[in-house]
C-alpha cells in the first residue's frame, strides 16, 4: 500500500470505527433518540433538513469568512506598524497579550449588546478570535529574520520598504500560514457562539433552537454541517499554503 | 607606496561597543595600507575584532575613531555605489528564491537597477562558481558548499571593486573549503578585485593571502602585517612547500602569544 494511500485510509478507518461503535451503543444501550441520537438518525435528518442547514449555514460561513479577513487583516497590519516602530510595540504588546487572555466567549454577550442583533456582534467575535494568534506570529516571523540577510540588505543600500517587501514579508510567510490555519476554525466557532445569543438564523441560532425543542437530530446535523465548513475552509487554507510557501521543505 | 586613490586605507581605526556592562573595546588603532587587487588574509584568535573591521569597511558600523578610505572614497559611497561585495560565513540566501534569483537580489534593491553596470549576469557567475546546473534550486536543495558558490556569485553580481569575505569556507568540510579556495583563487584573477578575506585557519590564510594581517585581541590589534614569499601562481600543493610550513609555523607562534 503506498504511504499516500495509507495516510488517507488509516483516519478514515478511525472515524468509522467511531461511528460503528456510536450506533453500537446507542442501539445496545437503548439510549433515548432525544438524549443521543444515532448516527443513521443524524445522516437522516441531515438529508431531510438539507436546505434548512444550508440556509442557516451561509449566514454563519459569510460571518466567519468576514470576521476572518478582517481579523487578519487587521493583526498583519498592526504587526507590520510593530517592527516599524518598536515604541509602539513595547507599549502596546503586553497589552495585546492581557486583552488575548480574556476569553472571547466570555465577552460575546457584551457584544451583541453593544453592537446589536445583526451581522455585526458576530462578524467582531469572529474577528477577535481570528486576531491575536495572527498578531503573534505575524509579529515574530516579520522579526525573526536572519541577521545576516539584514546586513546583506543594508550592504545593498535597500529602503525600508525595500526590506520590508524582499525579506520581512517572505519571512513571515511560513509563520502566517501557521497561524491562518488556526484562525480559519477558531472564526467558524466566533461566528457560532455569537449566533447563540438572540440571533434567528444561522447556525448558532439552530443549535439553541434545536436543543430547547429536544430535536437532537437537527442539533447533530447542524453541528456535523458547522464541522464540515470548518473543515473545508481549513483544507482550503493549507491547500493555498502549499501554492504561496512553495520554498519550505517541511510543506508540501 | 601606491597613490591614495588606488589603495584601500585603514588608518588607526578603533571601535568601541557601549552597554550596559560598560565599554568594549572591541578593536584598537588599526591601520594598514592594501594596494587594489591585491588579496589580503585577515588571521587572528575568536573574539579579535576581525569581523568587526569587516564591517567598519563595509560601512556597516561607524568608527569611533580613525578614518577607512576605499580607492580615495569613503566606504558609504562606495556601498552606495555597488563597488562593495560581502559574502557572509552563513550563506545568508533567501530561502524563497531560487539560485538565480538570489544572485540577482543586488540589482533588484536600493540603485541596483539604475546602477546596473552592464556587469556580468546571473546566470555567468553560477556557471563561474560551477553551479551551472542549478540556476533554479531553491537553498534548501543546495548543500552547504553549493549555498556558499552562490553567495559568492550573488556577492559578485554588481563588479565590485572590492569583496569583503567574513569566514565564508567556516562550516565547510576540509576537501570542500580547499576546492573553494582554489574557485576563489581563480575568481580573483580573473576579477581582479580587491578581496580582505577573514579566518580562523592558518592554512587557509596563507594559500589565499598574498599578505595576512594578524590580529590580537583584547582589544584587537594589529600583531604583524606578514607578507610571506610565495608565488602568485599557486596550487594546493604549495601548502608542501619548505616556506609554506615556515611560514604557518611563524603565524602559529604569533597567535599562541595573541
Ligand atoms: N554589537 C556588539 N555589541 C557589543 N560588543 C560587540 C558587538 N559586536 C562585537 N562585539 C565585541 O567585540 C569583540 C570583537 O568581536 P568580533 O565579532 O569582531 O570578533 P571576531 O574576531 O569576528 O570573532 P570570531 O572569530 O569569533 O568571529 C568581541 O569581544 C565582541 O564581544
Ligand atoms: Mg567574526
Amino acid at each position: 500500500m503506498s504511504e499516500r494511500l495509507k495516510q488517507r485510509l488509516l483516519p478514515l478507518t478511525a472515524l468509522l470505527s467511531i461511528l460503528a461503535i456510536w450506533a453500537a451503543v446507542v442501539h445496545w444501550f437503548d439510549i433515548p433518540e432525544y438524549i443521543v441520537p444515532s448516527p443513521v438518525h443524524v445522516a437522516r435528518t441531515l438529508i431531510r433538513d438539507f436546505s434548512v442547514i444550508l440556509r442557516n449555514l451561509w449566514p454563519t460561513a459569510l460571518e466567519s469568512f468576514l470576521g476572518f479577513f478582517i481579523g487578519n487583516l487587521a493583526s498583519i497590519a498592526l504587526a507590520t506598524v510593530f517592527v516599524h516602530w518598536k515604541t509602539v510595540e513595547q507599549t502596546f504588546f503586553p497589552l495585546a497579550i492581557i486583552i488575548r487572555s480574556i476569553p472571547i466567549v466570555a465577552v460575546a454577550p457584551i457584544l451583541v449588546l453593544m453592537l446589536g442583533n445583526d451581522m455585526t456582534p458576530k462578524v467582531v467575535i469572529a474577528a477577535l478570535i481570528c486576531f491575536f494568534p495572527t498578531l503573534v506570529n505575524m509579529v515574530k516571523g516579520l522579526s525573526s529574520v536572519n541577521p545576516q540577510a539584514l546586513e546583506l540588505m543594508k550592504v545593498l543600500s535597500a529602503s525600508k520598504s525595500e526590506i520590508f517587501f524582499k525579506l520581512r514579508l517572505y519571512n513571515s510567510l511560513p509563520y502566517l500560514f501557521a497561524a491562518l490555519k488556526i484562525a480559519a476554525s477558531a472564526s467558524v466557532i466566533g461566528a457560532i457562539v455569537g449566533e447563540w445569543i438572540g440571533s434567528t438564523e444561522g447556525i448558532g441560532a439552530l443549535i439553541i433552537q434545536a436543543t430547547y425543542n429536544f430535536d437532537t437530530g437537527l442539533l447533530y446535523a447542524a453541528i456535523t454541517a458547522a464541522c464540515v465548513f470548518s473543515v473545508l475552509f481549513t483544507v482550503a487554507i493549507s491547500w493555498l499554503e502549499r501554492r504561496v510557501v512553495k520554498w519550505s521543505p517541511e510543506i508540501g | 607606496m601606491s597613490a591614495l586613490s588606488e589603495s584601500v586605507s585603514v588608518d588607526n581605526v578603533s571601535v568601541r561597543f557601549d552597554s550596559d556592562r560598560g565599554t568594549v573595546t572591541a578593536i584598537e588603532s588599526i591601520s594598514f595600507e592594501l594596494a587594489r587587487g591585491a588579496f589580503l588574509s585577515i588571521l587572528g584568535p575568536s573574539g579579535c575584532g576581525k569581523s568587526t573591521l569587516l564591517r567598519v569597511v563595509a560601512d556597516l558600523i561607524p568608527p569611533s575613531g580613525g578614518d577607512v578610505s576605499l580607492f580615495g572614497s569613503t566606504p558609504a559611497e562606495v556601498r552606495k555605489r555597488r563597488d562593495l561585495g560581502f559574502v557572509f560565513q552563513d550563506a545568508a540566501l533567501l530561502p524563497w528564491r531560487t539560485a538565480r534569483q538570489n544572485v540577482e537580489l543586488p540589482m533588484e534593491v536600493g540603485d541596483g537597477a539604475n546602477l546596473a553596470k552592464g556587469g556580468p549576469s546571473a546566470s555567468d557567475l553560477l556557471e563561474l562558481v560551477g553551479l551551472g546546473k542549478w540556476h533554479d534550486s531553491y537553498p534548501h536543495e543546495l548543500s552547504g558548499g553549493m549555498r556558499q558558490r552562490v553567495s559568492i556569485a550573488r556577492s559578485l553580481v554588481t563588479a565590485p571593486k572590492i569583496l569583503l569575505m567574513d569566514e565564508p569556507f567556516g562550516a565547510l568540510d576540509e576537501i570542500t573549503r580547499d576546492r573553494l579556495n582554489e574557485e576563489l583563487l581563480r575568481i580573483w584573477r580573473e576579477t581582479g578585485t580587491t578581496i580582505l578575506f577573514v579566518t580562523h585557519s592558518i592554512q587557509e590564510a596563507l594559500y589565499l593571502g598574498q599578505k595576512v594581517l594578524v590580529l590580537a585581541s583584547h582589544p584587537g590589534r594589529v600583531r604583524e602585517m606578514n607578507e610571506p614569499d610565495l608565488p602568485d601562481e599557486r596550487g594546493l600543493d604549495i601548502r608542501e612547500s619548505a616556506e609554506f610550513v615556515r611560514q604557518a609555523a611563524h603565524l602559529r607562534a604569533l597567535l599562541e602569544t595573541c
